[in-house]
């Protein structure tokens, strides 16, 4: 009995993939600077912890924006009973104006053309259901965020077709790599409705060039589909080139003559993933945003956006923060500095343990790491080794780039932005270490194997919570 | 002007283009006419008065009072020392502390009568959400779920719209107050049948949306029964649950497991959310309840799409485990939501007009087939737009809830002023009035 559904009993959710293992083995064993110095350090969750305080003297300047006041009067009731899916107007208008000041007001956003969601996670599965049925497909360029699998997946039977980059061009998408994927999928009888990028890329932390957006354009005019840019590390952008939106190259194509009409046709057909998690590292807040200038899209999603709503509650206290200018200009500048010089410190420490990492990494949380040099072989099965002696010995959770999709054997994604500056020194110490006793010993390193502690320190650890390092109550955690 | 160039419409899906999402019913209709000319005691006191809200205002109060007293809750205390860890929880298990304060909430509303298990609480962006998460998990596209009529018009989208699942009603009628009755079951499952629909459960709404009463507990037996005999699923939205007049008078589907030792329990799922018990539709607050492990585990899993904002949870988890808060709102909530429902029926009663016997809920459910020009849908319709146009009240025709009988409507009570509703009564008796005189 209790016969469940093909979607309840299947694995697409990919929950069971080893790449949880980490996850778990992380929560078994969390590090903490005092309690468990030996314990694993967590670089494998995309999380910005490096601007807080910035949110924090916002909200002590403005204690009665979360106390449901505005102009002094309480408009408590008022939140409560706002579950209009339009969205609250002044949250929306706030958090277009962020989204076009990230983008150095070089495009501008209206408010109308906004859906508001728990999270990017249901923006992205919405567009799905908007943009495709049940057995049709994405192209989506390799590596992508593991996430993509369930988001885009499970429950509306999408498939995802890999366009394949690699390293030979710092991994960014060809044009012949786009036809190819194109190609596959009707090997595979699959109608593909669209193409997704996520620009910044997560795992890569680079952003697209002009060139690569406007090969994107063309490509989805010439093929009659969909283009989706989740561009939700935009904020996360720190060093040159710079970020360019999709929208602001449709934005310059429209304004070419040559162009005008072409961009005319796609303009209906691509459609903008933002969301706050990354940026302003409020992942629990759970608020996301899809943009589109398709109407039949927006009215669409704002309906299905009854099944996720963001709490009108947070909406209330973002729209405030955002709507204080200052505050954003102040916050997206300082945010990028911080990220900035703290890529470097990862990269040097790396550098130090002859590790290299993506040299075009201009953005997100974290680097692409190539640790090709370290595999026994040029195989998955060497990358899961090396993956597991550098969780279990070195005390590191990453990424490993399979979990990613990737093509290419040997690379990882390194978070930097959810730890102390100590606790990333520190792991780069340990990496060094264990590079150098692999140098000496082969391919096993006994002396700087750091075993789990039993689980009475580590019980202890989880319930002290050291100044930087957060420890999430589950092993299930979300990652992004 | 050059030659005109064909646009290629590039497709959305069907499901984007489709209307199942149910939004051009007359349900929606009377919301915009709402929208266009709404009442105000004193900028628009001929406006249209909103009766088809099935909102909880009359407890506000309470709350506000509360984060008075608890301005931590609200603002993370003093130098908001747990703000970053709030910010970043996003774990879809959910803070620990509200889902044990959800379950005790639970526990609470019910008098006791029933336990709750925080580790079976999965947590969900409002009830909107839950219900279409169930209904992903526990049936494939093109099966069905049986539902007893009348219904809240929302599930057509919330059950049926992306998850390519259909509604099969459950025919209730007037003859014996609209119970479920064991032969209506039946004949709903051998109507599935007849369409190739793979019957996955039944879902009820108790207390009743629109009706406004508790399902009897013999019923509830019967139900249960039912769905074990047929090995499908029981889905129980028991949102209203907080809103019963009477301390003694619902019964969950809980109790009856409980009474049964959890025997079958697995086929078992309810449905809670605080939009209307703690009148916060906008926190977007909703819980799915399963006495089977692996929906639960699965549900969860789900759930990623819609988490309730950590914020949120936050408020909430420090009211709902302040016990003295909350036995006091659910007792006061349920002695003020009695006084407007007598308010209601009496001023109904005065207007000539008969309603169904109803002991929970935001609402009323009335009978105005009397003054129907003929039986019909149409007559129904007709008879609405005159109510909405002419008298300036909307409220919900039972046609939009999928009921049998035509004449039947859904009137709330709970989401104005007790002066805002004597203004409405007073409409509806001069209304009364004049139809009589023109009958003479």
């Amino acid at each position: 009995m209790k016969l469940l559904s093909t979607k309840a009993t299947c694995n697409t959710h990919g929950q069971d993939s080893s790449y949880f293992l980490g996850w778990e083995e992380y929560e078994k064993n969390p590090y903490d600077e005092i309690v468990n110095p030996k314990g694993i350090i967590q670089m494998g969750l995309a999380e910005n912890q490096l601007s807080f305080d910035l949110l924090e003297s916002w909200l002590a300047k403005n204690p009665d924006v979360p106390g449901f006041k505005r102009d002094n009067k309480s408009i408590f009731r008022e939140l409560a009973l706002f579950q209009d899916y339009h969205g609250l107007p002044s949250f929306k208008k706030a958090l277009v104006d962020f989204m076009a000041e990230i983008r150095g007001n070089k495009v501008a956003f209206d408010p109308n053309h906004i859906v508001l969601t728990a999270g990017a996670t249901s923006a992205n599965e919405t567009l799905m259901f908007c943009l495709a049925e049940p057995g049709e497909a994405f192209l989506l360029p390799t590596p992508y965020y593991p996430g993509f699998d369930r988001d885009l997946k499970w429950r509306t039977g999408v498939e995802i077709v890999p366009i394949q980059c690699n390293s030979s061009n710092n991994f960014q998408i060809t044009k012949s790599a786009l036809h190819q994927a194109h190609e596959q999928a009707k090997k595979q009888n699959l109608r593909v409705k669209g193409v997704l990028v996520t620009n910044p890329s997560n795992p890569l932390g680079t952003t697209m060039s002009r060139g690569k957006l406007d090969l994107l354009l063309d490509f989805i005019k010439d093929k009659d589909m969909h283009l989706i840019s989740d561009e939700i590390y935009s904020g996360t952008v720190f060093s040159s080139p710079g970020f360019v939106s999709v929208m602001e190259v449709l934005k310059e194509r429209t304004h070419n003559l040559k162009d005008s009409d072409d961009t005319a046709q796609i303009r209906d057909r691509v459609h903008v993933v933002y969301s706050l998690s990354k940026d302003l590292g409020l992942p629990g807040f759970r608020v996301g945003a899809i943009y589109s200038e398709n109407d039949t899209v927006v009215a669409a999603a704002t309906k299905m956006s009854s099944f996720g709503l963001v709490s009108s509650q947070t909406q209330y206290l973002l729209s405030a923060m955002l709507g204080d200018k200052k505050f954003t200009k102040n916050y997206i500048s300082e945010n990028q500095k911080r990220l900035k010089r703290r890529q470097r410190m990862l990269v040097s420490g790396l550098r130090k343990a002859g590790i290299g990492c993506l040299k075009t990494n201009n953005a997100g949380l974290f680097c692409w790491v190539d640790m090709r040099h370290l595999l026994r072989s040029n195989t998955f099965e060497a990358e899961m080794e090396l993956w597991k002696k550098i969780l279990y010995k070195v005390g590191l959770n990453i990424s490993p780039g399979s979990s990613c999709h990737c093509t290419e054997p040997g690379w990882f994604r390194v978070c930097f932005a959810n730890m102390s500056e100590d606790t990333l020194n520190l792991a780069m110490k340990r990496l060094k270490a264990f590079v150098g006793d692999s140098r000496v010993e082969g391919s096993c390193s006994s002396s700087s194997s750091i075993r789990a502690q039993s689980s009475g320190s580590g019980t202890s650890a989880r319930k002290s919570l050291s100044k930087w390092v957060f420890r999430l109550s589950s092993r299930e955690q979300e990652e992004r | 002007m050059g030659i005109e160039i064909e646009q290629p419409c590039v497709e959305l899906s069907n499901i984007a283009t489709s209307e199942t999402h149910g939004e051009n019913s007359p349900y929606f209709a009377g919301w915009k006419a709402y929208d266009e000319n709404p009442y105000h005691e004193l900028t628009n006191p001929s406006g249209v008065i909103q009766m088809g809200l099935a909102e909880n205002q009359v407890s506000f109060d309470l709350l506000e009072k509360y984060l008075e007293e608890h301005s931590e809750a609200s603002t993370w205390g003093k130098g908001a020392p747990g703000f970053r860890e709030n910010a970043l929880f996003q774990d879809y298990h959910g803070l620990q502390s509200f889902r044990t304060a959800m379950a005790s909430f639970m526990e609470q509303i019910r008098g006791g009568r029933a336990k709750f298990d925080p580790a079976r609480v999965v947590l969900t962006a409002g009830a909107t959400a839950a219900n279409e998460l169930l209904t992903f998990i526990l049936a494939n596209p093109g099966d069905a779920l049986l539902v007893p009529t009348p219904y809240y018009p929302g599930f057509d989208r919330d059950l049926r719209w992306r998850t390519g699942v259909n509604i099969v009603p459950i025919h209730c009628d007037s003859s014996n107050n609209f119970q479920i009755t064991l032969e209506a079951l039946e004949a709903a499952y051998k109507e599935a049948e007849a369409m190739n629909f793979k019957v996955r459960g039944v879902l009820i709404t108790n207390p009743s949306n629109p009706l406004g009463i508790t399902i009897q507990r013999s019923v509830l037996e019967d139900l249960f029964d039912f769905v074990t005999r047929k090995n499908i699923h029981l889905v129980s939205d028991e949102i209203y649950s907080g809103s019963v007049f009477s301390a003694t008078e619902f019964t969950s589907v809980a109790e009856i497991l409980e009474a049964r030792k959890y025997k079958e329990a697995e086929r078992v799922h309810i449905v809670y959310s605080l939009s209307k018990d703690l009148g916060l539709p906008g926190f977007r607050v909703g819980t799915i309840y399963s006495y089977n492990d692996k929906v639960v585990t699965t549900a969860r899993r789900m759930s990623s799409f819609t988490l309730i904002s950590s914020q949120t949870q936050h408020l909430l988890a420090s009211m709902l485990s302040n016990e003295e808060f909350t036995q006091n709102y659910i007792e006061t909530n349920r002695v003020r939501l009695r006084k407007r429902y007598k308010m209601i029926i009496e001023g109904l009663r005065s207007a000539g007009i008969e309603y169904l016997e109803g002991n929970a809920g935001l609402f009323c459910w009335m009978n105005l087939s009397p003054l129907l020009e003929e039986p019909t849908r149409e007559g129904e319709l007709k008879l609405w737009d005159a109510v909405l146009h002419e008298v300036k009240l909307n409220i919900s025709p039972g046609c939009s809830c999928r009921c049998d009988e035509p004449g039947w409507f859904r009137v709330c009570f709970a989401n104005m002023s007790e002066q805002t509703l004597e203004i409405a009564l007073k409409r509806i008796r001069k209304f009364m009035e004049r139809i009589r005189t023109q009958k003479k």
